[in-house]
This record gives structure tokens, C-alpha cells and sequence, in this order.
């Protein structure tokens, strides 16, 4: 530490820290544009001025490192002179038309000019003009309003890890812009609006619809991945009009991916549901919500009476919050069902009575950043968890080393060291050899049957490395993603990425689907334990047996099941048959018109108070920001008098807070953990001769208000269906790109288009799911024919 | 001597005559009263009556949604709502002013960037059912077209002193 001098002010300051950090730290406002703490010093603004004593000429504060009984000035003569002089110049080329401007009364520059600015021009020269360039469906551009601080192309370097921007000429003529007429498609590129303090990136969506000044700004959680990201949603007159990122060090920095920021498009779909409609003699009726619940109520007895309980299925959303699920799952086992699940795209449920009760990280997400060895199984973390990869991406360039082993390729925004790309089979296979290796390295890594399980396997020189890896180093872990839970051997690759983790002393986490996958194994909504993981005795049906055993009633929470479910041919088809089908929806689509009986409307979690648990175990509240549009309530609102109406006593609850105590009191610290007990997988399964789908989820596909969000429809990231093919495979198979294909797995089948994709590897097909086409489909890791159409 | 003069002042209704010498002034001053509807007073350019949204000379209306006007406003008369025209402009859709909350006090002109929203000479209107109190844009608009040549004038008018 050294002790500076900032205006007369004794402050203490880091080694090496700049002048600006020190000021910042001590409350001293130092004018900028170009600095920003969490990218590199650029140092091109010359904004931040001030004089140094001893200094022949005045510094900038951003790049001026402080060295001890260092005296600076930031408001004396010398330096004054200096930033309105700064100011003046950067006035010159800048556009004097504020009100037209969207930045306008949020401008960095507006601010300080008026801090700082004349109050009139001296400048009488004609102004540069600069084209605008069109970067996408998600950011604005009027580069004539640029004033070259170079945030946007620091940020596409140092934090997305893929350099979109950049700048092009020298001194006036220099320009921002992306090379070759590129739009930026980064996952996280709606950052670099927050990041301009000028108004030349600015909102699309959110254009010219409202001023800073009118918006209140309410806090919020993100509700699309398992990070929680704390947001601001910003309101007026009952909508929300943009959202932006509310700093949190520990969770998402100061930033947030664009799916968090974009998605609340999809509150204002037009398929929205305003009022509570049942099914009468097939045809559909706006009904008062007391006639509605009384209708579901009696309609769920009445199967319950005739078919007993277990012929109900209850599906929620990862996404629906903790009281909700909690609620459902307490009204459902009241009326002694046991069929109760959110784990909808998952297809293999061996050996879940012993996996973790909370299989979040046990470690902090900012302790990602410090990792020395990571080994990603079966995740596609950019797309998954952007602010994850931003964490790992940190890490990977302190020089900890990555390695991945996927169904497909991806493209990881930081350097990895291995990146297997083999179909499903293999990936198990690759990580048994991992397993293996790691056996061979650690004395005693041994486990029952774990030697009869690995004989076949053969430990190459990749399997080594990555053992050798993980044994290196403090910080390890070992973490499966999406695709890996969605695996049809996902119970194996969790025993094998267990036994690894374990004996490498690395940590062990599961990247979850939705934003509350923990919450709702906490809220007990899980057939095989309840509230905080407490076993049942009688286990329910899991949400793939639920859909296959063709079960009488459905209830659904938020699920759109054509979309949401592991198999959606056989989820349609058993909605289909049943013989009552709750939907509890925020929006009307044409398949709950064909087979639900009721459709009841809920409330967004930006429009209702509730409770989202993070994949670190992080308990997050917030409050509704707006009310629900019509007459949807929040859902713990509905699931609340449904539980009155069916008689069930205990659902007198004034507040969603008090049902969060009652949760809270009930799961006293249980906390994410992923130990678990060793048990030996029976097989790892043989390589199958003919083609496999994989089928990820899309970036922007993974849930329904997603899914309605129009602007990240536009974006790259929304990829069309379709069967994605390695061209060498294609070719050889007689596959051209552009034609159609019938694909079948099963009795399911759709008409693809052929497309070609150097990502998938040999022998498979990425048919991508939870997409407009792919709805009449099976699993989306599984084998499937494809033929001519 | 007092109750003389006294006598004399009541009996020749002196105190009479002094009041109508006032009245006979005004009887025979130039009169103001003036015969409205008939007649009518001179307005100030400043006069603040209804409020209009002018155009340019090519028709393209002035109103950029800048919103200041709206934050301005210390009755919250104003509402705006605004969006990207097709050519790329910024445009609103809706400019409301409700003319039960203005308070005439003319900060919304004051704040114009533009001098799109202004005050006219406008004062005689009525409103005869619930809603009419609404001034929408279209009707701001078709009142800045019906007194342009008065607005442009007052407004050159007033411009030496701004």
C-alpha cells in the first residue's frame, strides 16, 4: 500500500493501482469516458486530466500509476484547464442534438459537458459524419456520435473474447465499426450499450420509446440460466421497457448476457393470456377465475375419484420460482400425488435416489476465476451460461487449462487445451478413459467394479493429458452442463465425473437447465424426495415415465411440454390422450388449445414476487416489477386457492414471503453439495453403427419467454431447424445441403432441411430441439434415420 | 358656523354632487368596457391560450420526442409516447395533453427544442363530453395548422428578446 495525496485528501492505494482507482476508492470524482474498471487502461480520452506535483505537464489519471506521497490535484487550475480544454475537443465532431439522441439524459458526455463544456460552441467548421453501420437485431448504431473511447472494442476483446469491433483510420477519421460489415453476435454483446457513455450504441428493441428520467428502476433476477444474474428492470406505466445489469461481484460483475437483457420482449407476445379460459364440449371460453379454479378443482377430483391419484402428473418449469413450485408440490402430495417433476428434458433417472439432493457447485461462481484445471462434460457453457464462460474465460487466459468433451463442437470463448467432439456413446467412453487415467495416476483411486467397467477402455494420450491436468494445481472442476444432463447415459457421466472429481480432489458441479433447477429440488418438486430432500416413501413417476405411462390428468406449470420435454412426440401424444390437462401458462398456443381442458394465465417472474436459488445455493428474492397484464396472477397466487378449493388445509398464506419462511424454516442448511455415493454404472454402453441425434437446446430457445423474445429471434444465435451435418458425412451419405430429409426416431418424425455444419461430428446429426419443427420428434440424444423426403 | 354649513351641504346634497362628479368623469371618459364576443381585447405575442404542435414549411411536423416538455411539465398534463418512425426519425406516437391538469403556465414551449409545441392566442373553446379534455396529437397538430401564420408571427415577434 502507498499513501497519495488526491486534493489535499492522505488516501491509500494498492501497488501499481492508477491515480483514477485511488480517487474512485476515496469518493473523488475524476471526469472519464475511456476508463472503465473492468477493461484495460486505453488512455485515449485524455478526459481524466490532473495535475501531479512535480509532473511538467498534466497526467491522465486512468494510466498514471501512484507511487508513494504523490500529490495530484484534480480540481486546480492546470487540471480544470486541461479537461474543459479535453472537453471542448471532444465536442467538436460531436453532435449538439441531444434530444433526438437516446442517450439523452443518461450520457456520460452530456454530464460532463455540463460540467465541464462551455456553454457555447467556438467551433464554426463543419462536423464529421459518420455512416452508420447495422450490428444486428439487438444494438442501434449512429457512430457519428462516437467519440472514439474504444470501450465497445476493449470489451469485445478483454470480456466476450471474440473481437467484433474494432477501429479503422487515424485521428478524425478513425472509425468503429465491425470488420467487413459483420453484426456482432456475441452472447453478451448488449453490454457494450451499457458500456458506450455516448449515445452512439443504444438499445434497438428499447429505441426512442422512453427516457431515462420517466423509467423506475426495480430489481430483479434473471430467469434463464442457473447464474441468477441481478438485474434492473427499468418501468414505466406497468411495462417494462429495458433491462440492465445491477452489479453484484460475486454473481455477474456489471454485466449480464443478452438473453437476460432481451427477453422481457417476450412478456408483450401477442399469444399472451389474459384471462383464465376452460374447455366446454370442445370449445374454449373466457371464464371469472372463480369459475375457472372451481372447474380445475373439480375436474382434478374427479379423475383423482375414478383413476386414483397416481394417473396425475405434475410438470413444472425450472424456471417457475421456489414458493411456486413449492405450493404445487404441497397441493399435488395433498391430494396423495406422487407424480411430481421439473427435470423435463432429462432421459436417464438411473440412480437417482443417490445423487446429490442439491447438485449445484459447491464452490462460489466467482471461484471459477481462479480454477487451474477445468474439464467441461457435455456443455456448451457460452450458450448455457455466458457469465459462467466470461468466469472461465478469466481463468483460461491466467492459464488454466480447459478441456472439454462434447457430442458437437463448440466454440468456447477462451483457449481450451482438449476439446473432444464424438457422438454420445463416446463421450462416455472418452470420459471412462479420463476415469481410467486418473486411476492409473492416484494411488488408491479405486472404486467397486469400477476395473470391470473400464477393461475395454483404452487410455490415449488426450485422456492422459486431461487426467494429468486435473491433477495439477489447487483449484479444479470437473462440471457437466445441459446436454450431459439431457444425455441418455447422463447417470453414467455423473458416476464417472464423480469418480474423477473425487480423486483428483477437483469440485464437482452440475450446470442445471433453467434458472431453478436447485430451487425446485429444494421445494421438493422431485417424485422421489420432498421439501430440502427429504425421501419419500413411495417415489412418484419421473417426467419421462409420466409422459410414456400415458397418465389420465396432466398438470403443467409454465411447461410448454412440445417444447420443453425430453421426448416431444411422446409428450404431445400423451397430453393428447389424457383426459384433463391443467395448464397453468402466461400464453395461448394452438397446442393447449387441442388438448388441455384449462387453461389458467400466470404471471412472469418480472411480474410476481418469488425466489430463484442459484447453482452456488444463493437464495434470491425479488418482487414483482410489474403487474401481470389481464386478469394472470402470479402463480403461487392460483396454486394458493387451488389448494383451498380442493379442500386441503395449510394454504391460508397472506404473502409470498411466508411461504418462503415456511421453505426456509423446513431446509435449514442444506446447502448445494454434490457428493455422492459410488455406484457402478452396468455398462458404458457400445457404440452404435447408424446415425445419432444430438440435440441441444439453442441459446434462445431454452424457455417460453425466450422463445417469444422477437429481437433475439432476429440474432444469429436463433438458429433455424433443420438436420445439421458434417459436409464429408453428408457427401458421403448423399446428403445435399438445402434438401429435405425425413427424420425418424421411432414413430416420431419431421421434414428437415440438410444444412451443412463442420461442428457435428462423424456419424451424427444435429437436429437442434425445443424448436418450431423439431416438436414432433423424439429425444434429442438418440439414434434416428434420416431419408430423402 | 359648522351647523351652517352643514345645513346647507345636506340641503344642496353636496355630498351628493362630489360622488356623481366621479361618475360624470367616467361618463364622459373614453369608455374600456369592450363588447365581447363583439369586440376584443389585443393579445400579447406571449399570450399563453391553447396549445398547438406546428409543422415545418415542407409539412413534416417539428415534435422530435425529445420528452422534455413532458418532464417539464409541473402538472403532469403531457403525455408522450414515442417510437422509430419508419424512415429512422424519432417520432411520437401519442402526445397528449389534458387540459384539466395544464395550468397554462408555458414551460412546455419554453423547453422546446424545436418550438413544435407552443402556446397560441387560442382561448374560446369548450368541450361538451367527457374525453374532449384530451388534447391528442392530431388535434394539436390540425390547431398549429389552422394558426400558423400567427404562430410564425408572434414567434418573429418575440424572438429579440429571447
Amino acid at each position: 500500500m502507498v499513501t497519495i495525496e488526491i486534493d489535499g485528501k492522505k488516501v491509500q492505494a494498492r501497488d501499481g493501482a492508477m491515480v483514477i482507482e485511488a480517487a474512485d476508492e476515496a469518493g473523488i470524482y475524476i471526469p472519464r469516458f475511456c476508463y472503465h474498471k473492468k477493461l484495460s487502461v486505453a488512455a485515449n480520452c485524455r478526459m481524466c486530466l490532473v495535475e501531479v506535483e512535480k509532473a511538467r505537464k498534466p497526467l491522465p489519471a486512468c494510466a498514471t500509476p501512484v507511487t508513494e506521497g504523490m500529490k495530484v490535484a484534480t480540481r486546480s487550475p492546470v487540471a480544470l484547464m486541461a479537461q474543459k480544454g479535453v472537453m471542448e475537443f471532444l465536442l467538436i465532431n460531436h453532435p449538439l442534438d441531444c434530444p433526438i439522441c437516446d442517450q439523452g439524459g443518461e450520457c456520460e458526455l452530456q454530464d460532463v459537458a455540463m460540467g465541464y463544456g462551455r456553454s457555447e460552441s467556438r467551433y464554426g467548421e463543419d462536423k464529421r459524419v459518420v455512416k452508420d453501420k447495422n450490428i444486428g437485431p439487438l444494438i442501434a448504431t449512429e457512430m457519428t456520435r462516437c467519440i472514439h473511447c474504444t470501450r465497445c472494442v476493449r470489451f469485445g476483446q478483454e470480456i466476450a473474447g471474440i473481437r467484433e469491433m474494432g477501429a479503422t483510420g487515424r485521428g478524425e477519421h478513425t472509425q468503429i465499426g465491425t470488420y467487413i460489415e459483420r453484426s456482432v453476435d456475441s452472447e453478451m454483446s448488449g453490454n457494450i450499450i451499457d458500456l458506450c457513455p455516448v449515445g452512439a450504441l443504444t438499445s434497438k428493441p428499447f429505441r426512442f420509446s422512453a427516457r431515462a428520467w420517466e423509467m423506475q428502476q426495480r430489481d430483479g433476477i434473471a430467469g434463464h440460466d442457473c447464474v441468477g444474474s441481478n438485474i434492473h428492470l427499468h418501468v414505466r406505466r406497468g411495462k417494462v421497457l429495458r433491462v440492465a445489469p445491477r452489479d453484484n461481484e460475486s454473481i455477474n460483475e456489471c454485466w449480464i448476457s443478452d438473453r437476460d437483457r432481451f427477453s422481457y420482449e417476450g412478456l408483450y407476445s401477442d399469444d399472451r393470456l389474459n384471462a383464465p379460459m376452460i374447455k366446454e364440449n370442445g370449445i374454449w371460453r373466457a371464464v371469472d377465475w372463480e369459475t375457472a379454479l372451481t372447474f380445475t378443482a373439480n375436474g382434478l377430483k374427479k379423475v383423482v375419484k375414478t383413476h386414483g391419484a397416481q394417473q396425475v402428473g405434475v410438470l413444472a418449469s425450472p424456471n417457475a420460482t421456489l414458493e411456486e413450485l413449492f405450493l404445487l408440490q404441497k397441493w399435488a402430495r395433498g391430494l396423495g400425488i406422487t407424480n411430481i417433476d421439473h427435470r423435463l428434458r432429462q432421459m436417464d433417472f438411473t440412480g437417482q435416489e443417490d445423487s446429490p439432493i442439491l447438485p449445484g457447485m459447491p464452490a462460489a461462481i466467482a471461484a471459477l476465476e481462479t480454477a487451474d484445471a477445468v474439464l467441461l462434460v457435455g456443455s456448451n457453457i457460452r450458450k448455457e451460461q455466458p457469465i459462467l464462460a466470461h468466469r472461465l474465460r478469466k481463468a483460461a487466459l491466467r492459464g488454466a487449462r480447459v478441456s472439454a468433451i462434447n457430442a458437437m463442437e463448440y466454440h468456447y470463448p477462451f483457449p481450451t487445451q482438449h476439446c473432444v467432439n464424438i457422438h454420445p456413446i463416446g463421450m462416455v467412453h472418452v470420459l471412462a478413459g479420463v476415469a481410467k487415467a486418473v486411476a492409473k495416476l492416484v494411488k488408491g483411486a479405486d472404486a467397486e467394479g469400477f476395473d470391470a467397467l473400464v477393461k475395454e477402455i483404452k487410455v490415449d494420450e488426450t485422456a492422459r493429458e486431461i487426467a494429468e491436468n486435473l491433477l495439477q494445481g489447487e483449484r479444479k472442476f470437473v462440471l457437466l452442463g445441459a446436454p450431459a444432463v439431457a444425455h441418455p447415459a447422463y447417470s453414467t457421466l455423473l458416476q464417472l465425473a464423480n469418480f474423477i472429481a473425487t480423486h483428483t480432489g477437483a469440485q464437482f458441479g452440475v450446470l442445471l437447465e433453467g434458472a431453478n433447477g436447485i430451487g425446485a429440488r429444494m421445494a421438493g418438486a422431485i417424485p422421489h424426495r420432498g421439501v430440502a430432500g427429504k425421501m419419500m416413501e413411495k417415489a412418484g413417476l419421473d417426467a419421462m415415465t409420466m409422459m410414456s405411462a400415458r397418465l389420465k390428468a396432466y398438470v403443467l406449470l409454465g411447461v410448454e411440454p412440445e417444447f420443453d420435454c425430453a421426448h416431444p412426440g411422446n409428450a404431445t401424444g400423451a397430453m393428447t390422450e389424457a383426459e384433463f390437462v391443467i395448464a397453468l401458462t402466461a400464453y395461448r398456443t394452438p397446442h393447449f388449445d387441442n388438448y388441455a381442458s384449462v387453461m389458467l394465465p400466470i404471471a412472469q417472474s418480472m411480474e410476481s414476487s418469488g425466489t430463484y436459488i442459484n447453482l452456488e445455493g444463493e437464495w434470491q428474492s425479488f418482487q414483482g416489477a410489474v403487474a401481470p397484464p389481464g386478469e394472470a396472477r402470479p402463480a403461487w397466487k392460483i396454486l394458493r386457492v387451488l389448494g383451498d378449493s380442493c379442500g386441503l388445509s395449510g394454504f391460508d398464506y397472506m404473502a409470498a414471503d411466508e411461504v418462503l419462511a415456511e421453505i426456509r424454516a423446513a431446509s435449514f442448511a442444506v446447502t448445494p453439495s454434490t457428493t455422492m455415493a459410488w455406484r457402478c454404472p452396468e455398462t458404458l454402453g457400445l457404440p452404435q453403427a447408424q446415425l445419432t441425434r444430438v440435440g441441444d437446446v439453442p441459446i434462445y430457445a431454452v424457455d417460453a419467454l425466450v422463445r417469444r423474445a422477437a429481437s433475439l429471434q432476429r440474432t444469429k444465435d436463433a438458429i433455424v431447424v433443420g438436420a445439421y451435418l458434417h459436409p464429408v458425412f453428408a457427401k458421403r451419405s448423399n446428403l445435399v445441403e438445402g434438401n429435405n430429409v425425413t427424420a425418424r426416431q421411432g414413430e416420431a418424425k419431421a421434414v428437415l432441411p440438410v444444412i451443412y455444419d463442420e461442428r457435428v461430428p462423424e456419424a451424427c446429426v444435429y437436429i437442434p430441439a425445443a424448436l418450431n419443427g423439431a416438436e414432433t420428434l423424439g429425444f434429442a440424444y438418440g439414434s434416428v434415420e434420416l431419408t430423402p423426403a | 358656523m359648522n351647523a351652517i354649513v352643514r345645513y346647507f351641504k345636506s340641503l344642496l346634497l353636496w355630498e351628493l354632487l362630489v360622488g356623481l362628479r366621479l361618475t360624470g368623469r367616467y361618463f364622459f371618459a373614453k369608455k374600456i368596457t369592450i363588447q365581447y364576443p363583439d369586440e376584443k381585447t389585443p393579445l400579447s405575442p406571449r399570450f399563453r391560450g391553447l396549445h398547438a404542435l406546428r409543422r415545418y414549411p415542407n409539412g413534416e411536423e417539428r415534435c422530435i420526442a425529445c420528452k422534455l416538455c413532458e418532464a417539464v411539465c409541473p402538472a403532469l398534463a403531457i403525455t408522450i409516447e414515442s417510437e422509430q418512425r419508419a424512415d429512422g426519425t424519432r417520432r411520437t406516437t401519442r402526445y397528449d395533453i389534458d387540459l384539466f391538469k395544464c395550468i397554462f403556465c408555458g414551460f412546455c414551449e419554453e423547453s422546446c427544442p424545436v418550438d413544435s409545441i407552443v402556446e397560441t392566442r387560442m382561448f374560446e373553446y369548450h368541450f361538451e363530453k367527457r374525453g374532449e379534455n384530451i388534447l391528442t396529437k392530431d388535434k394539436l397538430l390540425a390547431i398549429g395548422d389552422k394558426f400558423e401564420t400567427q404562430i410564425a408571427a408572434d414567434r418573429a415577434e418575440d424572438a429579440r428578446y429571447r
